[in-house]
C-alpha cells in the first residue's frame, strides 16, 4: 500500500481549507482524498488527508509551516478505522428491482429512498467496501453517486 | 469609568506606535483613507512612495539592512495587488515584513465594489500568514500577532486586511495579551542528538565545506560562524543571500558558489566530502542540476524551517534550529578536536590562484562594470550598504565586491525582481541616514521602479545610483547569445534611450555620468560628497561583456563555464 493517511487538526478559522488546499496544489502534491468537519474540542476541526507515500513528507513539512495547522499526525494503518459514507442513486425497473435492493443491501447498504424507477442508497464502511457496492450497481445504471472523502482514527490511546 | 473610545484607524496607529516601529512606507487611497489620518499626528516617519510595490521594496530594503521588521500600508484594490511583487520577494528572501492594507466595507465584501479585491486570497501564497480582520477591538492583538510571525521563525511578509467600516468603528483599546499561537512554535534549540552526530562527521571530514547563507544573517550569527570556521579551519562558502555572513578576504573565504559564482567556490563544494549547509535552501542557482551536486560528499543541513531539510537534497544529519544556536553547539561539541584540513584549504588556494575572477579594462575601451565596482569600493566606506537591482550587473557585485559585514548586501536573490535596487535603497538610508547607501543597479532594473526617485528627493533621502547603462537587459542579451543564436528578441533599450542625467536632475537629483576609465575616479569622488540629496550617476557600459564563470541552468557543476572560449563546450 502506498497511501499513507495524514490526520491534520487545525484551527477552525475561515480561510483554512483554503489555504491548506493552496499549500498542495502550489506544491503540486498528489491528494487522493481530503474531507474535513468539526471535532470534540470547540474552536478545532479536523482533515483527513490522504496522499501518496513519495510526498507524503514534505506534505507534512508544508503544511505544518501553516500557522493554522496545530498538529499533524500520520496515522499508521495497522491501528487506524477508516470511514467513508456514500450516496448512490441508480435506475431500476419492475424487473431489476429486487435485485438491486437484495444486492446493495447485502453489501451493507440502506435504501434511504425508492421510488417507481430509482433507488437511493446510503453507505457508511471502508473505502473499498464502497468501491464494491459502486461496481455492483454499475450494470444497473448509477444515475448520481456522491462519496465524503475519507476520514480516519486511531484505534490505540 | 470606560476609556476614550477610538477609531480602528486610531489603533493601527497606536499599535505601531506600541511596537515602537519609527519609520512606515506608504501610499494612501480610498479604503486606507482613516489610517491616514491618524498618522498625520504620529510621531511616525510616513515615506510617501510614488507607486505601492516601491513602498514594498523600500520596507523591504528597510528590513534587510536592520534585520528588524520592515511596516508598509496600502490601499484595497489596486493599492494591494500592486504589493504582491514586494509580498513574494519578502517570502522568497525570508524578509520580515508587515503589510496593512485597506479593504472595501465590510458589507460591500465580495459584491465586486470599487478597489475591491480579494487581498487575503490574492496573498495566500505571497505572505508567510494574512489576516482579515472582522472587529476593530482585534486591531492591536492581530497586529502584534503579524509582527510576532513576521520576525520569529523563518522570517517572512505578513498581510493584514482592514475594511474601512472596522477602521472607522469606535472601540476601546484593549491591551494585547501574550501571544499564544497554537500551531505556531518555531523550534529554535537543535537537538542535541543531530549536533554530536553532526560533531562527529565534521571531526571525521577531510574536506569539509561550510555552506552558509541567508539563514546566518537572518540569525546574527555571523561571529559564531566566524568562530567555528577559524577555529576548526573549515573553508566557507557564501550564498547570493549570504554575502557578508562570513568576510570576504579571509583566507578561508571563496565567495560565491553556483551559477554564475567563482570556480573554486563551485568546485570546492563538488570536491567536498563533507557539506556543512546552515540556513541555506539548496537552491538551483547554487545546485545546478541536483543529481550532480556535491555528489561525493554527506551533508549536514541545519536550517530553522523543516520543510527546507530534505526539499532538495536528502542530509545524512537534517538539523532543525536557529543558525546562531546550532554552531554554538557546533563549537562546543568539536572543543579540542585538530581538524586536518590544511591540503583541503591549500588545494583551494591552489584553484582560486589557477582560476580567478578576471576581466580586460581597456586604456581607452568601454567600461567594464567589474572595474567600476572595484573604483567605487576604493572610494566608499567599509560599512556603505550596496543595494544590487537583478541581472548581470548583480552577479557582478556578489563577485567582485568585497563583503565584511552582514546586512550590507540588499538584493533580490529568491524571486529576482528587477527594480528592487532603489526603492530598497531608500528603505535602507531610512534606516541609516548617515551610512552610504550604494544602489547599483541596471539600466532595464532601473526604468522599472525609476519614480521612486522623487520618493528620495522630496524625502530628503541622499541615496547614491549608479545605473550600468548598458542599452539592453544584459542577461537576457546574454542567453540569447549563448542559447538564442544571437537573435536579441525584444532585450534591446537602445531606441529610446532616457537622458539618464537629465531624468536624475528633473526629478530633484544630481545626475552624472561616466563614460570613460578617466572618468571614473573623479565621479565618484564628486557622487560620494553630495549627502544633501540623492545623485545618480550613469555608467556606461559594455554591452558585449557576460557574465562568467557560467553554469548553464541545469547543468552539472562539474562543468563551469570559464569565458567566452569555454562555450564551445556546451
Amino acid at each position: 500500500m502506498s497511501e499513507r493517511i495524514l490526520s491534520v487538526l487545525v484551527e477552525d478559522k475561515p480561510g483554512v481549507l483554503a489555504r491548506v488546499a493552496s499549500t498542495i496544489s502550489r506544491r503540486g502534491f498528489n491528494i487522493n482524498s481530503l474531507a474535513v468537519g468539526p471535532t470534540n474540542i470547540q474552536g478545532r476541526s479536523k482533515m483527513t488527508i490522504v496522499t501518496e507515500l513519495e510526498s507524503v513528507e514534505q506534505v507534512k513539512k508544508q503544511l505544518n509551516k501553516l500557522i493554522n495547522v496545530i498538529k499533524i499526525v500520520e496515522l499508521d494503518p495497522e491501528n487506524t478505522i477508516e470511514s467513508e459514507v456514500l450516496l448512490l442513486k441508480v435506475s431500476i425497473n419492475k424487473d431489476t428491482q429486487t435485485s438491486v435492493i437484495e444486492k446493495a443491501s447485502l453489501s451493507g447498504a440502506k435504501s434511504v429512498d425508492v421510488g417507481s424507477d430509482y433507488a437511493v442508497f446510503e453507505m457508511t464502511g471502508a473505502s473499498k467496501d464502497l468501491d464494491k457496492l459502486e461496481n455492483l450497481l454499475k450494470p444497473f445504471g448509477i444515475i448520481e453517486m456522491i462519496r465524503g472523502g475519507r476520514i480516519a482514527i486511531q484505534t490505540k490511546l | 469609568m470606560s476609556e476614550e473610545k477610538l477609531s480602528g484607524a486610531e489603533l493601527v496607529v497606536r499599535s505601531l506606535e506600541y511596537m515602537n516601529i519609527s519609520t512606515i512606507f506608504g501610499l494612501p487611497g480610498g479604503a486606507i483613507l482613516p489610517a491616514y489620518d491618524p498618522l498625520y499626528d504620529s510621531p511616525i516617519r510616513h515615506i510617501l512612495a510614488r507607486h505601492e510595490q516601491g513602498s514594498g521594496h523600500m520596507a523591504e530594503g528597510y528590513a534587510q539592512a536592520t534585520g528588524e521588521l520592515g511596516v508598509v500600508i496600502a490601499t484595497s484594490g489596486p493599492g494591494a495587488t500592486n504589493l504582491i511583487t514586494p509580498l513574494t520577494n519578502a517570502l522568497m528572501d525570508s524578509t520580515p515584513l508587515l503589510a496593512i492594507t485597506g479593504q472595501v466595507a465590510s458589507e460591500a465584501i465580495g459584491n465586486d465594489a470599487f478597489q475591491e479585491a480579494y487581498t487575503v486570497g490574492l496573498t495566500m501564497a505571497a505572505t508567510k500568514h494574512n489576516y482579515l480582520i472582522t472587529n476593530a477591538e482585534e486591531i492591536p492583538q492581530i497586529l502584534l500577532e503579524a509582527r510576532h510571525i513576521a520576525t520569529t521563525g523563518r522570517p517572512g511578509p505578513v498581510l493584514v486586511d482592514i475594511p474601512k467600516d472596522i477602521l472607522n468603528q469606535k472601540v476601546e483599546w484593549i491591551e494585547p495579551k501574550l501571544i499564544d499561537l497554537p500551531g505556531y512554535k518555531p523550534t529554535l534549540e537543535p537537538n542535541p542528538k543531530m549536533i554530536n552526530q553532526a560533531a562527529d562527521l565534521i571531526k571525521k571530514a577531510e574536506k569539509p565545506i561550510l555552506y552558509v547563507g541567508g539563514g546566518i544573517i537572518h540569525s546574527k550569527a555571523n561571529e559564531e560562524l566566524f568562530e567555528l570556521a577559524t577555529k576548526f579551519q573549515i573553508p566557507v562558502v557564501t550564498t547570493l543571500m549570504g554575502r557578508g555572513a562570513f568576510p570576504d578576504g579571509n583566507e578561508l573565504c571563496f565567495e560565491m558558489p553556483g551559477m554564475h559564482g567563482n570556480y573554486t567556490a563551485t568546485t570546492s563544494i563538488q570536491k567536498s566530502d563533507l557539506l556543512i549547509a546552515i540556513g541555506v535552501r539548496f537552491d538551483d542557482r547554487v545546485t545546478a542540476n541536483p543529481k550532480f551536486f556535491a555528489q561525493n560528499a554527506k551533508v549536514i543541513h541545519a536550517d530553522i524551517d523543516p520543510a527546507e531539510i530534505g526539499k532538495i537534497r536528502e542530509p545524512e544529519v537534517p538539523i532543525v534550529g536557529d543558525a546562531k544556536s546550532v554552531i554554538t553547539g557546533l563549537i562546543e561539541r568539536l572543543e579540542g578536536s585538530d581538524l586536518k584540513t590544511t591540503d583541503w584549504i591549500n588545494e583551494l588556494n591552489q584553484m582560486k590562484k589557477d582560476y580567478p575572477l578576471s576581466y580586460i579594462q581597456e586604456e581607452k575601451g568601454p567600461l567594464k562594470v567589474p572595474f567600476v565596482l572595484e573604483e567605487l569600493q576604493k572610494l566608499s566606506d567599509e560599512d556603505a550598504i550596496v543595494v544590487s537591482g537583478v541581472g548581470q550587473h548583480q552577479m557582478w557585485i556578489s563577485q567582485h565586491w568585497n563583503f565584511t559585514q552582514p546586512n550590507t548586501w540588499l538584493n533580490s536573490g529568491g524571486l529576482g525582481t528587477m527594480g528592487y535596487s532603489l526603492p530598497a535603497a531608500i528603505g535602507a538610508q531610512a534606516a541609516y541616514p548617515d551610512r552610504q547607501i550604494l544602489a547599483l543597479d541596471g539600466d532595464g532594473c532601473f526604468q522599472m521602479t525609476c519614480q521612486e526617485l522623487i520618493t528620495a528627493s522630496t524625502e530628503n533621502i541622499p541615496i547614491k545610483i549608479v545605473v550600468f547603462n548598458n542599452g539592453n537587459h544584459g542577461m537576457v542579451r546574454q542567453w540569447q547569445k549563448i542559447f538564442y543564436k544571437n537573435r536579441f528578441s525584444a532585450s534591446e533599450l537602445t531606441h529610446h534611450t532616457p537622458d539618464y542625467v537629465a531624468l536624475a536632475e528633473s526629478m530633484g537629483a544630481t545626475g552624472l555620468r561616466m563614460i570613460e576609465k578617466s572618468d571614473v575616479k573623479k565621479v565618484f569622488e564628486k557622487m560620494l560628497e553630495i549627502n544633501d540629496k540623492p545623485v545618480l550617476v550613469e555608467c556606461i557600459v559594455d554591452p558585449e561583456d557576460m557574465v562568467f564563470p557560467m553554469v548553464p541552468a541545469g547543468g552539472s557543476n562539474d562543468v563551469v563555464i570559464l569565458n567566452e572560449d569555454d562555450l564551445k563546450k556546451l
